[in-house]
C-alpha cells in the first residue's frame, strides 16, 4: 500500500522564526525551502487515532464535556423543579381558589411516588455529584498551572467576573443545597419530620405545602434562600452558554440565540425560585 | 496627534533565570516621546543600563511590526498593554501620560517558565504545532494552490484562524493559563481548508494530548483570551475545536 509522503518541519528549525504560516502550506515549504523528507513510518503510526473512553474522558476536553453534559442535565431539572414548585402559586389571590397547596402536594406525591421519577432521582444525584468532583478537580488543575500570580490582575478587562468565578458559585450553592435538602428532601423521604398527612379524592400524601409555611416564616431561612437564588443566577449566565460551547456549538447563529435563551432562562429561572420563599414569608400564599 | 516629551517610572520584573526568585526593580525614565514603540522605550532605558555598567532588562521581540509573535509584556495588567488588537511593539507610548507608573510582568504560567526578566521559554507551542501542525502532501511539482475549490466564508475563517502568530498573550490572559485559545486557532485553520483534511482527526488528538502534556490549564469559556489577541481570534475556534475533538474521539 502506498502510504502518505509526509512533510514534517522540525521545532529546532522553526521556532527561533516563529512563523508558524510557513509550514502550513506545502507549496510555500518548497519555496522556502525548508527540510522535506518521507516518513512511511510517521504517517502509519500517527494518523491513525484510537482514543479509549479513558484517555477521552481524562482530556482537558474530555473533563469539560462532562461538565458541560451534566451541567445541561441539571438545567433541565431545574426547569422540572421549578415548574413543579409553582404550583403553589395556584393559592395567590389572583387565581381566585381556595387551592391551599393542593396542586402543589399533588405534584409532589406524584414525584414522590412514581417508580421511573424514583430511578431518575438517583441519576439526578450521580449527575450533581460529577459535576460537583468534576468542578473541583478541574478547578484545582487550572489554579494549578499559575504558581506565580501578577502582581496587577487583569480583574474584568475583557471577562466577566462571574465567568471567572464559576467554583466560588459552585460552592455557594453546594451549601445552600446542603441547606435545603436537609429542609425538605430528607424530611419527605426518610424522617417524615414536620409532615403531616392529608387527603386528596381518598389517597393520603404529605402535605409538603405545610412544611414550606412553617420553613419559610423565619427570615433568616429566607435570606439564605435569596443569596442561594443569586448565586444560581450568575452560574447560570455563564454556565448555560459555556456548556453549549463546550460541547461544540460553534455556529454563531446559535451561539447568539444560546445567549438570548440563557439570559433568560437564567432570570426566570432564579426568580421563580427566589419568589416562592417570598411569598410564603409575606402571605402572599399559604 | 500632538508630539510630546513624558516622564514615567517604570515597575519591571526582573529574575535572573528560571531558577531564580524575581522581584519588581522601578526605573524612572525621563524625557520619552511619544512617538517611540514601547519597546523603543525600553531600548532607551536598556542602553542607559549598560552605560551605567548595569544588567540590561531582557525581553522578547523580534519584527518589530507586529506580525512576528515575539514580543510578549504584560503591561498594566494587560498582555501587549491598554490598546486593543495590537503586540507590545506596536504599542506607542502616546498610549500613556505624564507622570504614569507602568507595570511590567513577563506571561505568567507554568507551561512558560521565565528564562529571564521578561523573557518566557514559549517551545511549548512548538510542540502542540509539532504533535499535529502539519498536512500531508505528496512529494513532486508543487500543486496549484487554486486547484482544489474552497467555500468563501470556510477559506476566510480558515484565514483568520491562521492570523495567529503563537505569541500567548492568550495563555497570560487565561484565569486558568489555557492555550486553548492558539490551539484551536491552529486547529481550525486546517480542519476548514480540504488539504487538512487527511489528518483531520489525528491533528486535534495530538495536538490536545499534547497542550495538556505542557501543563496549560482547561478553558472555562470567560473570553479574556478573545479580548487580549493581537490578532482577534474568536473564541469561536474554541468552540470548533471542541466539537472537532470530541468527533475525533467518539467515532475513532
Amino acid at each position: 500500500m502506498k502510504l502518505f509522503n509526509c512533510v514534517h518541519v522540525g521545532a529546532k528549525e522553526i521556532s527561533p522564526l516563529r512563523v508558524f504560516g510557513i509550514f502550513f502550506i506545502p507549496n510555500q515549504i518548497h519555496q522556502f525551502g525548508v527540510y522535506v523528507y518521507s516518513t512511511p513510518k510517521f504517517a502509519t503510526t500517527k494518523n491513525i487515532v484510537f482514543m479509549t473512553w479513558k484517555e477521552l474522558f481524562i482530556s482537558s476536553i474530555g473533563k469539560k464535556l462532562v461538565m458541560g453534559l451534566t451541567g445541561i442535565f441539571l438545567i433541565t431539572f431545574l426547569i422540572v423543579h421549578a415548574g413543579i414548585n409553582a404550583c403553589i402559586f395556584a393559592d395567590l389571590p389572583f387565581f381566585n381558589s381556595e387551592d391551599n397547596g393542593e396542586m402543589f402536594n399533588k405534584a409532589a406525591h406524584f414525584m414522590g411516588s412514581t417508580v421511573l421519577i424514583r430511578i431518575m432521582e438517583i441519576g439526578l444525584f450521580a449527575g450533581i455529584i460529577l459535576h460537583i468532583v468534576q468542578g473541583y478537580l478541574l478547578e484545582l488543575k487550572n489554579r494549578q498551572s499559575r504558581s506565580v500570580a501578577y502582581a496587577k490582575p487583569m480583574g474584568n478587562d475583557g471577562s466577566k467576573w462571574y465567568s471567572r468565578s464559576m467554583a466560588l458559585l459552585g460552592t455557594l450553592i453546594l451549601l445552600f443545597l446542603i441547606i435545603h435538602l436537609g429542609h425538605f428532601w430528607v424530611s419527605a423521604r426518610f424522617t417524615h419530620n414536620g409532615l403531616e398527612p392529608v387527603v386528596y379524592n381518598g389517597v393520603v400524601m404529605h402535605d409538603m405545602f405545610s412544611l414550606m409555611k412553617v420553613t419559610f416564616t423565619e427570615a433568616w431561612v429566607v435570606v439564605v434562600y435569596l443569596l442561594g437564588c443569586i448565586a444560581l443566577y450568575f452560574h447560570l449566565m455563564h454556565g448555560f452558554t459555556s456548556a453549549f460551547r463546550t460541547i461544540g456549538v460553534s455556529n454563531k447563529k446559535y451561539l447568539l440565540l444560546l445567549n438570548s435563551i440563557g439570559a433568560g432562562y437564567s432570570f426566570i429561572i432564579s426568580a421563580l425560585f427566589a419568589l416562592m420563599p417570598v411569598a410564603i414569608y409575606l402571605n402572599w400564599v399559604g | 496627534m500632538e508630539h510630546k516629551h513624558i516622564n514615567l517610572k517604570l515597575e519591571v520584573w526582573r529574575q535572573q533565570n528560571s531558577k531564580a526568585k524575581g522581584d519588581f526593580e522601578s526605573y524612572e525614565v525621563k524625557d520619552i516621546s511619544t512617538e517611540m514603540s514601547f519597546l523603543e522605550m525600553f531600548d532607551v532605558l536598556n542602553e542607559r543600563l549598560i552605560k551605567e555598567g548595569k544588567d540590561p532588562i531582557a525581553f522578547d521581540h523580534d519584527c518589530r511590526e507586529g506580525i512576528c509573535g515575539m514580543c510578549s509584556m504584560y503591561i498594566n495588567g494587560r498582555p501587549h498593554g491598554p490598546w486593543e488588537a495590537n503586540t507590545t511593539c506596536q504599542l506607542h507610548m502616546r498610549a500613556f501620560n505624564d507622570g504614569d507608573t507602568i507595570v511590567v510582568e513577563p506571561w505568567r504560567a507554568n507551561a512558560f517558565p521565565v528564562i529571564k526578566d521578561l523573557v518566557v521559554d514559549r517551545s511549548a507551542f512548538d510542540r502542540i504545532i509539532q504533535a499535529g501542525g502539519y498536512v500531508s502532501v505528496n512529494t513532486g511539482n508543487a500543486v496549484d494552490g487554486n486547484a482544489i475549490p474552497i467555500e468563501k466564508d470556510k477559506a476566510d475563517a480558515a484565514f483568520a484562524a491562521a492570523m495567529c502568530i503563537g505569541c500567548g498573550a492568550c495563555v497570560a490572559a487565561c484565569k486558568n493559563s489555557s492555550a486553548m485559545l492558539f490551539t484551536s486557532a491552529k486547529v481550525s485553520h486546517l480542519a476548514l481548508l480540504p488539504q487538512g483534511d487527511p489528518e483531520r482527526k489525528s491533528r486535534v488528538v495530538n495536538m490536545i494530548a499534547q497542550m495538556d502534556k505542557e501543563g496549560f490549564g482547561a478553558c472555562t469559556n470567560t473570553g479574556a483570551c478573545e479580548a487580549v489577541c493581537p490578532k482577534e481570534i474568536s473564541i469561536s475556534n474554541i468552540a470548533r475545536l471542541n466539537a472537532e475533538y470530541l468527533s475525533a474521539g467518539l467515532t475513532s
